[in-house]
């Protein structure tokens, strides 16, 4: 894996770099968006269309949990088949291993103990002990993995905190000990919501011999104001010239909080929530120009970000989501075939909305590059934030 | 009186098969032809690119579930299904009889229509002929189908007559009704339940009415194969040679190239897509049980000889990893069995064309009942066919 920040830290601590792994022939710009999957597919985007409904090479990122495969097929099958990207057939894609995804892995703090980390799944609570993680990781050959960590949500006492801290360094090393091939580690750093205790957990993971970092404990309770402090006290003790991921941060102001504080790479459940929910993403991506393009008011189930494609209104839209998007659910579909798929409960509502939304959050974090590279990020930033305060004053007071 | 647009000009035949073009307002088909049912005006998660690279030629829509949702009021006002789903091959709609007699207890039939049950409100409701034509004008399908009497195969005495009558009867209201005869085209269903003479009299009472095409009904129902297939016989024999024939609800791969072979060149059927939401896969041989454990460690293509986007990629172990947790295992399986389809087809067609559809039946055959137990109406039918299955059929011959 290659790694290299382009533009230091010319807008703060907001970065863009360029991350080149293994098997992906292009180089990914960062900041950048690991698409949610379910056994290594996003939810309803089958292969064919992953490959040829979303811009490339924005679409290569793509985050795994490697409990979904604990039922219904062996490491050693997948081993046998010759690992993640050749079982997908996704030969230029980045598979990027994260044991918890926020669907159906969820980490189940009540249950883990000393030797090793608890899920909860739809089907059972599983408990996995880091050597079983490194067998089935290596089963799997993804272009990089995470560490197994105790993630603990951020109510928890400070001596439950300081365990998953401790527990989790424990796992990293571990999980260095029992690698045998040489494969790509991100180490994991947890520290739930208190600040000593990410400083700490962050300044022993960069000791550590791993080629980046992932940050753990995020969208488990904490406040979308508690998360900057915290995030900025681990990047803080990060070295500059590795990659940093975190998983857990959704909403855009949540992303442009993490870039802001020197985040490179975001997995979240954010656009599959937004899809089962038949919400589509319609903010505008430039900011310079859109700025007072049509918003959906709340009362249409949707807010100034998104709209609800199940609401009647779009009965008889025949306009696309997105009038200006180039996605294939855009090019090809109305607001008012979606609401009738959504009504219908018909699966293809599902496909064509995560495109669109896929496609829209790519843009979204294309824009962020570009504020970066312009130098303007702050601005990006402020202009995001508050646009979206004055439109949300706008409908209220409209309503 | 409708006007006659439709060309299904015999490229091929061998004896009683037909391989033909079928032109349509919106497509070029090439018969014989599976129709998917894309009940709702979708197909199981499958994009329109998908279901064209799959080669679906014709979807057909449910009248009943369409009238409901969206309403095929709104749906003539965005312009018509096609518009609306972005489909730009052909469609079919059905009468919406069918659904209504099978999904609704309560419906009754009479002289008017068929009497149901609102799902909405609960109201008694009534379709007439000429509601469902006027319903079927609005969704705006390349062929749309005249109310029938549907009655189950199963049933016999004078209700089959009746039926058979009646069916009769609304046609000529459906003729009447029907309001767009130059954009899309009224096919007439042969009814008659079991009873040859019934079925003789249907088919002689709409060939006279000189429709478009003609839809064997009233089959799939639970009636033993040896009867369907002579109905089928005898209504191919009796239908105009330049007419398409389409078999409804029909089928299973192996009742299709029978079907085939007998003349028939339309079939419609949920079972490619509904068997893939459990888990089953198509396959020459019969089918594949994905769910079965033995399918975890296997890591061949579901079909090895099959080209799809699905057997060209995946296991049979991750598909299985897949299947009945995950939406992606029946949109995948529902891909590969829709193309099992379309390439049936093809082979149907081009098997046709090219002079060599006994040597295709043979080898569909053999690998269907590779211990040569060809089922013993397949033979029975074959024979009526003209093809010389009997090297297909060892032990039967011993
Ligand atoms: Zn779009
Ligand atoms: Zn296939």
């Amino acid at each position: 894996m290659k790694f290299a920040v382009k533009k230091g830290w010319s807008n703060g601590r907001a970065r863009s770099g360029v991350l080149q792994l293994g098997s992906c022939p292009f180089p990914i710009q960062t900041p950048a968006l690991l698409l949610t999957t379910r056994k290594g597919l996003p939810p309803f985007i089958s292969p064919d269309l992953l490959t040829s409904s979303l811009p490339s090479p924005d679409s290569h990122l793509l985050q795994f949990s490697p409990l979904h495969f604990l039922e219904g097929i062996s490491p050693k099958t997948i081993s046998n088949i010759g690992g993640l990207h050749q079982m997908l057939s996704l030969h230029q894609h980045i598979f990027a291993a994260v044991p918890r995804d926020s669907i159906i892995a969820l980490p189940e703090h009540d249950s883990t103990n000393k030797y090793g980390a608890s899920f909860q799944t739809p089907g059972c609570r599983l408990l996995i002990k880091p050597a079983e993680y490194v067998e089935l990781v290596s089963s799997m050959e993804p272009d990089f993995w995470v560490t197994l960590a105790d993630e603990v949500p951020a109510w928890v006492s400070n001596k439950r905190n300081r365990t998953s801290v401790d527990r989790t360094l424990r796992w990293l090393d571990d999980c260095l000990s029992l690698n045998k091939e040489s494969t790509t580690i991100f180490g994991s750093i947890v520290g739930g919501s208190s600040i000593e205790e990410r400083h700490r957990c962050a300044q022993e993971v960069a000791q550590r011999n791993v080629s980046g970092y992932w940050i753990g404990g995020f969208g488990l309770g904490e406040s979308m104001d508690e998360q900057a402090a915290l995030l900025t006290a681990v990047t803080d003790d990060l070295p500059e010239d590795m990659p940093r991921h975190v998983s857990g941060l959704g909403l855009p102001e949540e992303v442009l909080q993490g870039v802001a504080a020197g985040i490179d790479l975001f997995d979240s459940t954010y656009v599959y929530h937004l899809t089962l929910g038949g919400f589509a993403l319609t903010f505008p991506l430039e900011r310079n120009k859109g700025e007072n393009a049509d918003y959906q008011l709340s009362d249409l189930g949707g807010d100034d970000m998104k709209i609800n494609l199940k609401a009647t209104v779009y009965r008889k839209d025949t306009s696309p989501i997105v009038e200006s998007c180039n996605c294939f659910t855009c090019q090809n579909h109305t607001k008012a075939y979606l609401n009738h798929l959504f009504n219908v409960h018909e699966m293809l509502a599902q496909t064509l909305l995560e495109i669109h939304n896929t496609h829209h959050y790519l843009g979204f974090f294309c824009s962020i590059r570009k504020a970066i590279e312009e130098g303007k990020f702050e601005q990006f930033r402020r202009n995001f934030v508050e646009s979206r305060r004055d439109r949300l004053f706008a409908a209220a007071s409209s309503a | 009186i409708c006007t006659f647009f439709l060309s299904n000009q015999v490229l091929g035949r061998f004896n009683r098969a037909r391989a033909a073009q079928l032109t349509l307002p919106h497509y070029l088909c090439q018969t014989p032809l599976f129709m998917p049912v894309g009940t709702q005006g979708t197909i199981k998660g499958l994009t329109k690119n998908q279901l064209e690279e799959i080669g679906c030629q014709i979807i057909l829509g449910n009248t009943y579930h369409l009238a409901l949702r969206p309403t095929s009021e709104l749906i003539d006002e965005l312009g018509g299904l096609h518009k609306f789903m972005n489909w730009p091959r052909a469609l079919l709609t059905d009468s919406g009889g069918f659904q209504m007699v099978s999904l609704l207890h309560l419906a009754d039939i009479t002289e008017k229509g068929v009497t149901f049950q609102s799902p909405v409100d609960g109201k008694p409701m009534l379709l007439t002929p000429e509601e469902s034509i006027q319903i079927q004008n609005r969704i705006g399908a390349d062929i749309i189908m005249a109310l029938d009497d549907v009655v189950r195969t199963t049933i016999t005495g004078p209700r089959i007559e009746e039926a058979m009558y009646r069916t009769l009867r609304w046609i000529d209201r459906s003729i009447a009704a029907h309001k767009r005869p130059n954009e899309q085209n009224l096919f007439g269903i042969v009814q008659g339940g079991l009873d040859p003479v019934l079925r003789d009299i249907c088919v002689r009472g709409l060939v006279e009415r000189n429709l478009p095409g003609y839809a064997i009904g009233g089959l799939a129902g639970g009636e033993d194969k040896d009867s369907f297939w002579r109905v089928v016989a005898q209504c191919t024999a009796a239908l105009p040679e330049d007419k398409p024939r389409y078999v409804m609800g029909v089928g299973y791969p192996l009742d299709i190239v029978v079907c085939s072979a007998l003349g028939a060149d339309m079939y419609d059927c949920v079972y490619p897509t509904r068997t893939a939401r459990f888990g089953t896969a198509l396959v020459p041989e019969g089918v594949l049980k994905l769910k079965h454990q033995a399918m975890a460690n296997d890591i061949r293509p579901i079909d090895p000889m099959c080209e799809c986007m699905v057997c060209k990629n995946y296991t049979r172990a991750y598909i299985h990893c897949l299947v009945t947790k995950d939406a992606m295992g029946s949109q995948l399986l529902s891909y590969h069995n829709l193309y099992y389809m379309m390439k049936l087809s093809r082979d149907l067609h081009s098997s046709i064309v090219e002079g060599r559809f006994p040597e295709f039946v043979c080898k569909f055959l053999q690998t269907m009942f590779p211990k040569g137990d060809v089922p013993e109406w397949v033979c029975n039918a074959m024979e009526v066919a003209g093809i010389d299955i009997s090297s297909c059929c060892h032990e039967m011959k011993v």
